[in-house]
Order: C-alpha cells, then sequence, then structure tokens
C-alpha cells in the first residue's frame, strides 16, 4: 500500500507561524524586522495596526498600557509600547521548543 | 449507528480522494462518501447538508487545510475532525491539534496502517453516535486513569475543564505523553490532575507518539497524587484568593472583583448590542468598549494567522493592568493591582475565568 503516499505535493505551501520581533513607529510604518521574509507584509502590517490601535484605545479608556501579551493557542505576540509605537514579540507555542516569555 | 452518517474528504488531488473513497467503503459502519477538491466547494457542502466527520490534507491551493479546519470548528463545532497528510512536522501537528482536531493522521503506507485507520475513524462516528462523552462525572481522572491503564488500552484522554483543555496519551495501559496549555509530559500530566472536575473525552489512539513520560503509571499516580497533596497543604486555598471559589448564589462580578489583586470586573457581550456589566469601574463605558474591539481584533488576527483560538490577553499598565478572556460570546475583562507582573496576571485570570466559565 506505499502507493498511498508514494507522492508530495509541492505546489501550496503551508505558512508557518513566524518566530522574531519587529518595531513598528506610531504611524504603522514597520522600521525593523527578525521575521522571516516570506512572512507575508500585509499580515505584519496587520498585526501592527491592530496592537497600535490597542495601545491607543486603551488609553482612551483611561486604562494606559505598557505591554501586551496575547496567547492563542498556538502562537503568543508581546507588544511593548514605546512612545507611541511598539516593539512587537512573536513566538509560536510549540511544545517541543520553549518560547522566550517577557516578564 | 444512524444509516446516513456522511463523510466529507477534502483533498486537492482527484486520484487520492478516489483512492481513499474505496478505502473508506470498507469501513464496517458504512457511511456515505462524499469528496471536495477545495476549500470553497467543502464549505458549500457542509453549509447543504450535515456531516459527520470532515477528513482533509494540509496542503492545498487558495484555502489550505488549517484554514478550512478553523472555519469548520468556529461554524460546525459538531463535525468531528480528521487531519490526513503527508507533512511530518511537528508545528502542524501541534497546530492541528490546537485548532481542536481530533485526530492528526499521516498518510498511511501499508496495510496495517490503513487498517488501523479506518478503525480509528469508526471509532470516532460510533462514539459520535453513542452521544459523545462517557459518562464518567461520577468517577474522578484518577479512577479513570487506573482503569484505563489497568485494562491495557490504548487512547488519548481529551480533559475539558471550561476553558482549559489537556490530552493525556495512553499507549497499551502506559501514560506516555502528556500535554496542557504550553506544557507537555509530567509537568501537563501533573497540571491536569490538579483540575477539580471537568468533561473527559476518549479519542483513538496515536501510535506514533513518541514517548515523553518514563515512568510506569503506578509510580506517575503515586507522586503526582503526592505532590499534589504537599502543595495544598504547603498553600491552602483561600492564601490564593484567585482561586477562592465563589460563595453560592454570589453574583459573578462580586466574587471576581473580590480575587487578591483585582480592582475591577467587567463581563460583556462581544456583541456591541448585547448586555455588559461592571463592578469596580469608573468610565465603564470606555472599557466595556475596548474590551470588546480588542477581543475582535485579536481574534482576526488569530484567523488570518491560523494560531487557533484567542486565549487570553494580558495587558500591563503603570496604573492597573488589565486581562481579557473570551468565553462562547461572551469576555471576561479584570483590573488588576500594577504591581502584580504579567506571570501572576496570567496565573490568577486563568484560576479565576475557570472558575467563571464553569
Amino acid at each position: 500500500m506505499g502507493f498511498l503516499n508514494f507522492r508530495s505535493k509541492s505546489a501550496a505551501e503551508l505558512m508557518r507561524l513566524p518566530t522574531g520581533c519587529f518595531t513598528v513607529d506610531p504611524a504603522g510604518k514597520v522600521v525593523a524586522s527578525t521575521l522571516p521574509q516570506s512572512f507575508p507584509l500585509p499580515l505584519l502590517q496587520e498585526i501592527s495596526a491592530q496592537v497600535l490601535a490597542t495601545f491607543r484605545d486603551a488609553q482612551a479608556a483611561q486604562l494606559p498600557l505598557t505591554e501586551i501579551v496575547v496567547r492563542f493557542a498556538s502562537l503568543r505576540i508581546t507588544a511593548r509600547d514605546m512612545l507611541g509605537g511598539a516593539i512587537v514579540f512573536v513566538s509560536p507555542k510549540n511544545p517541543q521548543t520553549i518560547a522566550p516569555h517577557l516578564n | 449507528m444512524p444509516a446516513n452518517q456522511k463523510i466529507l474528504l477534502v483533498d486537492d488531488d482527484q486520484d487520492l480522494l478516489d483512492l481513499y473513497q474505496q478505502i473508506l467503503a470498507r469501513m464496517p459502519s458504512r457511511p456515505e462518501i462524499l469528496t471536495a477538491r477545495n476549500g470553497a466547494r467543502a464549505g458549500a457542502m457542509l453549509e447543504s447538508e450535515p456531516f459527520a466527520l470532515l477528513i482533509c490534507d494540509l496542503r492545498m491551493p487558495k484555502m489550505d487545510g488549517l484554514q478550512l479546519l478553523a472555519i469548520v470548528r468556529r461554524k460546525y463545532p459538531q463535525i468531528r475532525t480528521v487531519v490526513l497528510t503527508s507533512v511530518l512536522d511537528e508545528e502542524f501537528r501541534s497546530r492541528a491539534y490546537a485548532i481542536g482536531v481530533d485526530l492528526f493522521w499521516i498518510k498511511p503506507g501499508t496495510d496495517a496502517e490503513v487498517q488501523s485507520f479506518i478503525d480509528c475513524l469508526e471509532s470516532l462516528l460510533t462514539r459520535e453516535a453513542q452521544a459523545g462523552f462517557r459518562g464518567l462525572q461520577n468517577k474522578s481522572l484518577m479512577d479513570l486513569l487506573q482503569l484505563e491503564c489497568l485494562s491495557q488500552n490504548s487512547l488519548v484522554l481529551r480533559i475539558t475543564n471550561g476553558p482549559l483543555t489537556g490530552n493525556i496519551w495512553i499507549q497499551s495501559g502506559d501514560i506516555i505523553d502528556a500535554a496542557a496549555d504550553e506544557l507537555t509530559g509530567e509537568p501537563a500530566f501533573k497540571a491536569i490532575l490538579t483540575w477539580k472536575n471537568g468533561t473527559f473525552e476518549s479519542l483513538p489512539a496515536e501510535s506514533d507518539r513518541p514517548r515523553a513520560i518514563q515512568k510506569n503509571y503506578n509510580a506517575l499516580l503515586l507522586e503526582t497524587m503526592q505532590a499534589i497533596d504537599e502543595s495544598r497543604e504547603a498553600s491552602p486555598p483561600a492564601a490564593n484568593g484567585a482561586a477562592r471559589p465563589p460563595a453560592a448564589g454570589e453574583p459573578a462580578l462580586t466574587w471576581l472583583s473580590r480575587l487578591d489583586g483585582a480592582e475591577f470586573a467587567l463581563i460583556a457581550d462581544a456583541d456591541p448590542q448585547g448586555r455588559a456589566e461592571t463592578h469596580g469601574l469608573e468610565n465603564s463605558a470606555a472599557a466595556i468598549r475596548w474590551a470588546r474591539q480588542t477581543r475582535q481584533r485579536f481574534e482576526r488576527i488569530a484567523e488570518r494567522l491560523h494560531a487557533g483560538p484567542l486565549q487570553q490577553i494580558e495587558c500591563l499598565g503603570p496604573q492597573r493592568s488589565v486581562s481579557l478572556a473570551p468565553h462562547a460570546a461572551a469576555i471576561l475583562c479584570l483590573g488588576w493591582r500594577p504591581d502584580l507582573s504579567a506571570a501572576e496576571i496570567h496565573d490568577r485570570t486563568r484560576k479565576a475565568f475557570t472558575l467563571w466559565a464553569s
């Protein structure tokens, strides 16, 4: 029955969760990044926009914040406020690895 | 078992679809097998008729398997889901389980593997027909583990305790691995055994799961129970405000806002038009709006990244820190003293959330 997996697909690659960090200025522009270049820029920009909006709206709600840790089932995003911009750390929650923890 | 149970098989390779359709026709329950060559077609079929089981490949153009599974878990939580793939990568296995799939299976290559695969699918379908969870509410998790080990069973035991989920892998009566939150192996096993209640579900065994726990089950259970007893003696529950259970009839907001270190509590429907209640919060309308927007924002990110469901958010601030956790259509948001660390907030929020959600 080895014929069942005799071929592997190469056309459609799965997107890996990124590991690394990036900085974003107060206007939402990504100014530096250690994330793999294969990680789509629009996704990076979306994360940046949502992080900055979360800091901004918290301030408006009189809940000023300096750091946000967002835990998904298989990924953690940690963002620190940097004078209106942010530095954002992204690390997959893979049971085989110990992700860096920021405190 | 109902005669008309349907399985939807999704793969972009028509030859493989045909082959698997023939293989699945050997299942004793004779389910109806339907196929789709892409995620969009699968979505349309799921919309139009009920399926008991979805089997899908990971690598597919346009909408990959993880995307499809995330949608199916959200829209059709009652459907059992199986990944059938040739992707031998632990990251994707972890992510698939994080999304909530029932089974991750490498495409079988031998007759024996095909037969195991069929047996597992049959087990998934049969359990569904027999009303899902096994009725073990009156037994402790310890009783259940002893029973499975003594019977030399092979299975994956999934334990759900409010928002927390843990898996324990049992192979021929030996506990070989466990996973809960970010823990694996023995630490995960010990964490799961501290849960006082929950529901149990047995999933088909994963024969290729690497062994991460080397102790025999008797030693492991004994050691774990001793550790739990010692931990209880060293720190009685009253010493940790976050774990204090609410008194009967006490409103959730009241006991949540009395937790050690808590400054306010907010419970709101995710829907902006829905209900919202707060305790200890001055500018409540703005905070409610922020909590709803924050949940929505990061759920959108989770969906785009295929990172599994949003579990919890902790925010540190100079005046007060805030944590947020989604549960079904509701949001729990707690305000904390600013001197608490992120790890303390994480831990207290998880405990509070578990009590609230249960």
